[in-house]
């Protein structure tokens, strides 16, 4: 028979002997291999007890995996756009005005050495001479044109940026100062609005998505928070009774954040399958339509990392969720 | 191992449940409590697991002083003692195995050890053969001794009981009265809080008696002050 004796440690404690008495303890390193096995003991009895509630524990999980999957799909067709429209920059073009001082010869020079470059791909050549050509038609200066002694209009080339690769604003704005850096070019002007419009619709959808993100994983926070606190109440008995007897708070604690993990988890599992049934029922779909487009584009789903991240954030709204019900309601509850 | 000293308990809004309760159950002795219902067996109860809080006086349970004994350091006192209840308290959800071996779990003990502890206290009170079995399927009776195995699976030094026998007939009575004698006999200190007069008289051990909150019978300071019924 052996006997446990009080803890030496507790504080202020009234002695009828001073002898202090230390408690004995089962061994070194006994604490961590209790933690080991506690801790999976935990986790497979809330796996199990969603199990035996499977029908409440499927409709949770499904609301979770509706509110986790709104968003990634949202982030998955917005991925998709940026990757057809990557292609669309071509459309952005620039225009190098020349040097007006120079003659005809030196203008060709200047154009020739633009149109050597491997990154632009020259459009289209105005000569000073056919830019006031051009202006006295669509003008109609003809007089006030007449009356100058020389040509006020410049050379112009107009040029694409080269190859097929993504680019940005900010790429085309470099590819333009460096144009402008070529002797005898006097300015080089990006025609960067279409571009830019586009982005900033796209900066929009995506600010849109990551706003409704936050809210859905808010919804997902109080589901996980309010599906564990019926649970608490639930259990109202067994955690009297688990407290009478002698476990800590945490133990109590442990099989609701796990099961909060759980419902994360299986959310965030569920939510990627609806995203794989809905990218592959969209494929066919969009392929069909960029081949009319006579693109190569495909339709593509969560990389491995993004996977991750939906089961981690998954998994962490549901810890979080669980973790703030149980704060609440769990203290509440006292044998008496 | 208990001591009660000047012990006043008042809960909100009621008279006075214990007036002046001084008592001392030494360790390794069973002792009755007993007491009308209402005499305050309870509330003694009750403060001695740290449920209800002394409201004056000093309550020592094996030197501890509960009255400073931190909140987080209440699951430890509760280790220190089995309770068994007069309504048994069992999770209804599960085995009686996992049942008795639940303060086996929450000690962290080692699967093979908790399996041993586990059997060996079923094994005393005469149920090892209804382990796999659920509490809902026993007698009133089995359940009971599957509430004083889960008392004692992880052996306790203070052994308390709250009218275990309360539901129970003469004869099952006596049988789990049996049980808390052995476990008195090698070395449980054992309180058992009871109504029952026959049953009290029938093992004639050390009775502390409770009579409207005060103590009116102390075997062990020589006390009695009890009127007879």
């Amino acid at each position: 028979m052996r006997k446990r004796q009080p803890a030496a440690g507790a504080r202020n404690e009234r002695r009828e002997t001073p002898a202090p008495k230390r408690r004995r303890t089962r061994g070194g390193g006994s604490r961590i291999s209790a933690w080991l096995q506690e801790h999976p003991r935990a986790a497979l009895n809330s796996l199990g007890r969603l199990w035996r509630h499977r029908l409440a524990s499927a409709m949770t999980v499904a609301v979770i995996a509706i509110a986790l999957a709104l968003p990634g799909a949202l982030w998955m067709l917005l991925a998709n756009v940026q990757r057809a429209t990557g292609g669309w920059d071509s459309g952005a073009r620039i225009s190098a005005y020349l040097d007006p001082s120079l003659d005809a010869d030196a203008a060709n020079a200047v154009a020739d050495r633009i149109a050597a470059r491997d990154d632009v791909h020259v459009v289209k050549r105005i000569s000073a001479h056919q830019a006031l050509a051009e202006f006295r038609d669509l003008s109609g200066f003809d007089k006030a044109l007449d009356a100058l002694d020389r040509n006020p209009l410049p050379a112009v080339v107009v040029v694409e940026p080269a190859g097929l690769g993504e680019r940005t604003p900010a790429d085309l704005r470099r590819l333009g100062e460096s144009l402008q850096q070529i002797d005898g070019v006097d300015r080089a002007q990006v025609d960067l609005q279409w571009v830019q419009r586009l982005y900033a619709l796209l900066d929009l959808v995506e600010r849109v998505i990551s706003l409704l993100g936050v809210l859905l994983a808010a919804g997902v926070l109080l589901i996980v928070g309010n599906t564990i606190r019926l649970d608490i109440l639930n259990r109202r008995e067994e955690i009297e009774v688990t407290k009478l007897i002698g476990a800590s708070d945490a133990f109590i604690r442990r099989p609701f954040l796990y099961g909060g993990l759980w419902y994360g988890l299986l959310g965030a599992v569920t939510a990627w399958v609806l995203l794989g049934t809905s990218r592959a029922l969209l494929a066919g779909p969009a392929a069909r339509l960029a081949a009319a487009y006579g693109s190569q584009f495909r339709l593509q789903g969560l990389g491995g990392a993004q996977v991750m991240l939906l089961l981690v954030v998954g998994a962490g709204l549901g810890l979080i969720g669980s973790w703030l019900a149980v704060g609440r309601h769990l203290r509440r509850i006292e044998p008496g | 191992m208990i001591r009660f000293d000047q012990v006043n308990k008042r809960y909100p809004g009621r008279r006075e449940a214990l007036t002046n309760v001084s008592l001392h159950l030494p360790k390794g002795e069973m002792a009755f409590l007993t007491g009308h219902s209402g005499a305050g067996k309870s509330t003694l109860l009750k403060l001695i697991a740290r449920i209800e809080r002394v409201t004056r006086g000093t309550l020592l349970i094996d030197r501890v002083n509960l009255a400073t004994l931190p909140r987080r350091r209440v699951p430890w006192l509760r280790r220190q003692m089995g309770i068994v209840f007069q309504n048994h308290h069992l999770l209804y959800d599960r085995t009686v195995f996992d049942n008795v071996a639940l303060p086996l779990v929450i000690a962290g003990y080692r699967s093979g050890e908790l399996r041993r502890r586990t059997r060996a206290a079923l094994d005393k009170v005469g149920l090892l053969d209804k382990e796999r079995q659920m509490p809902i399927t026993l007698s009133g009776g089995e359940q009971q001794r599957v509430g004083i195995a889960r008392a004692v699976v992880h052996r306790p030094p203070l052994l308390l009981a709250d009218e275990p026998t309360g539901n129970l007939d003469p004869a099952l009575s006596r049988e789990i009265m049996d049980l808390f004698v052995s476990f008195n006999r090698v070395g449980v200190t054992v309180l058992v809080a009871t109504h029952d007069i026959a049953l009290t008289e029938a093992f004639g051990l050390p009775m502390l008696s409770l009579s409207g909150g005060e103590v009116v019978r102390d075997d062990f300071a020589g006390v009695n002050r009890a009127t007879p019924a």
